[in-house]
């Protein structure tokens, strides 16, 4: 199959261009970033500009993979708005002008947010409760919200919106990846929230899943059962220090710890695990990494004494 | 039942032992999906051990009425400001059944926002009480805990103690929709444990609690005062928990019912001593 992705030089969307392609599937990138190693053709070029469209044009992919979205909170917000919504409506745009079959949009768990009174697993058509906390969020949960739409918006294209809980593996980026990477991992004294994770694999492996099974609908796509927190510090041989609440908020991006959105903080605070039932029955995935082998993947090259150079740029505070 | 002694009147042999036969589907570091610990329950049972055979020196009446392996509601009568009924319900299901189970405690949204209380209650497997929490939990043949007087129940005056405040109507429906059984349950001792006076709302709203029970003594510090268990047999009801409120709320007399006459035939031999 032909597939386009967009965003393709973020860190995720390597893998799932990586993967597609061993799969046989005839992969084209597109990102205005540069990817120079990349093993497929690259179009560097802006989603919104001309350009774009004439990718599409020329491609005429039958699928694609949408995984263009900043979700550096760091970044310039109206850039993020920028690419997260008027970026997300051109793809959808281009999609239906050129006839594509298939689009898959690749949005976070973190959509749902993270609150001390919402059940601990969330299903699919539960609200995004965390903006009332967490505003920062909500031009993530708009694009999501708006793929979700295209289901009735374009019933002749079919669409996915597969809600990815964190990854963590070898690349040992991502939001997650980041945060355990700080030369201190915090946690909310009193507080130790459950946290789901999967392995990149299993993540690339799930997208694959979705593209073969032609999925349409919204999807919680998640891989083993969640551990609290404080395991997967442990587990992951990172330092930890815990503070109370107000001396944390205090010490965000200084003494090590992580450059965290004061925002964010809720979601080290209280759990935030989703219930990928729906996705599994539909597509028969099955992660093929437990808890333990995930965060190893993460952990085998970090030592405690030299963080990696992620750290550095850890303000990755989406969850 | 007889327990052979060790350090502190108990054999720690023995939590671990009923650690081992809890039928809880732990991962292999240690976790349910939920976040219940084995070890955390562990350090949790061997600390209560002492409050709950020689403290409180609890007695079960009845125990061999909560299912064994099945789904289960168990809905007591609630009292004595703090919520130590709800905890020694729980030590009585792992320390006296066999196998032992968890009962798991549908707690109040108050506590997931206060630190090592929030942290605390979910190692132990005791979840907010939301529908979905309850819904999922028995889809996964648990047992739970539910209080359907909620804070009004723990917040009685020592002159109400025995006394059942009204129940609302969710816990009926949601046994009816999953085919749950109800074990009634009727606690003496909790109210006695921790004589209420007042309850300081304003105060309690400092520490982010619903209210702060005031005793005569001030404190709200729970004196041993001995706790009775009576267990009634399971109660069956059949529909969809879509009936409107009338037929529902019958089924939720029939329990509360259950409950008082299991209290008033207990509070008849009740000593505190």
């Amino acid at each position: 199959m032909r597939i386009l992705v967009t965003g393709a030089a973020g860190r995720l969307a390597q893998s799932f261009v990586k993967t597609l392609h061993e799969a046989g599937h005839e992969v084209v990138g597109l990102d205005r970033r540069p990817w120079p190693e990349a093993p497929v053709p690259m179009h560097r070029v802006d989603l919104l500009k001309r350009a774009a469209e004439d990718v599409f044009r020329a491609t005429a992919p039958e699928v694609v993979v949408h995984s263009a979205s900043v979700t550096q909170l760091a970044e310039d917000r109206s850039d993020r708005y920028r690419v997260n919504l008027v970026g997300t409506k051109a793809v959808f745009d281009y999609c239906r002008r050129y006839h594509v079959r298939q689009t898959v949009f690749i949005g976070r768990h973190t959509y749902y947010g993270a609150t001390s009174d919402a059940p601990l697993y969330h299903a699919e058509d539960d609200p995004p409760l965390g903006l009332e906390t967490f505003p920062e969020l909500a031009d993530l949960v708009a694009a999501d919200l708006f793929s979700g739409s295209m289901l009735w918006r374009t019933p002749e294209m079919t669409t996915a919106v597969l809600r990815f809980v964190y990854t963590l593996g070898p690349s040992r980026t991502g939001t997650l990846a980041d945060f355990l990477s700080a030369a201190r991992v915090p946690m909310v004294f009193g507080f130790d929230p459950l946290f789901q994770f999967m392995h990149e694999a299993d993540a690339c492996t799930a997208l694959a899943h979705a593209i073969d099974g032609r999925l349409n609908g919204v999807f919680n796509v998640a891989g083993p059962s969640p551990l609290p927190l404080s395991a997967l510090i442990r587990n992951s041989k990172r330092p930890r220090i815990v503070l109370p609440e107000a001396l944390l908020r205090a010490s965000l991006g200084k003494f090590g710890l992580p450059r965290l959105q004061p925002s964010a903080v809720d979601h080290i605070k209280y759990s935030l695990v989703v219930d990928d039932a729906a996705f599994r029955a539909a597509t028969g995935f099955v992660p093929r990494y437990g808890q333990l082998d995930t965060i190893h993947a993460f952990s085998e090259r970090l030592t405690p004494d030299a963080p990696p150079a992620s750290a550095e740029r850890s303000g990755r505070a989406q969850g | 039942m007889v327990y052979r002694a060790g350090v502190f009147g108990f054999d720690r042999a023995d939590i671990e032992g009923r650690l081992a036969r809890l039928e809880l589907p732990f991962g292999p570091s240690g976790y349910d999906a939920y976040g219940t610990s084995r070890e955390a329950l562990g350090a949790a049972f061997r600390w209560l051990r002492p409050i709950y055979q020689n403290y409180f020196r609890v007695r079960c009446h009845g125990i061999e009425h909560v299912p064994l392996r099945t789904r289960a509601m168990l809905v007591p009568n609630h009292s004595g400001g703090v919520g130590i009924d709800a905890t020694m319900t729980i030590c009585a299901c792992f320390f006296e059944l066999e196998p032992p189970r968890l009962a798991q405690g549908m707690a109040d949204r108050f506590l997931n926002r206060l630190p090592l209380a929030s942290l605390i209650a979910s190692r132990t497997g005791q979840l907010t009480g939301l529908p979905e929490h309850a819904a999922r939990l028995l889809e996964d043949e648990r047992l739970l805990l539910v209080f359907p007087e909620g804070a009004r129940g723990t917040a009685k005056l020592f002159s109400e103690r025995r006394t059942v405040a009204s129940f609302p109507l969710g816990f009926m429906r949601l046994a009816m929709q999953t085919n749950t059984p109800i074990v009634p349950v009727a606690i003496l001792g909790a109210g006695e444990a921790l004589p209420t006076v007042a309850n300081l709302e304003r105060a309690g709203r400092w520490f982010g609690v619903p209210y702060l029970p005031l005793t005569p003594y001030l404190l709200p510090w729970p004196l041993p005062a001995r706790f009775e268990l009576y267990f009634g047999e399971p109660l069956w009801f059949t529909g969809t928990g879509h009936e409107d409120s009338d037929e529902v709320r019958s089924n939720v007399e029939r329990v509360r019912a259950a409950i008082e006459s299991l209290l008033d035939a207990g509070a008849a031999k009740y000593r505190v001593v």
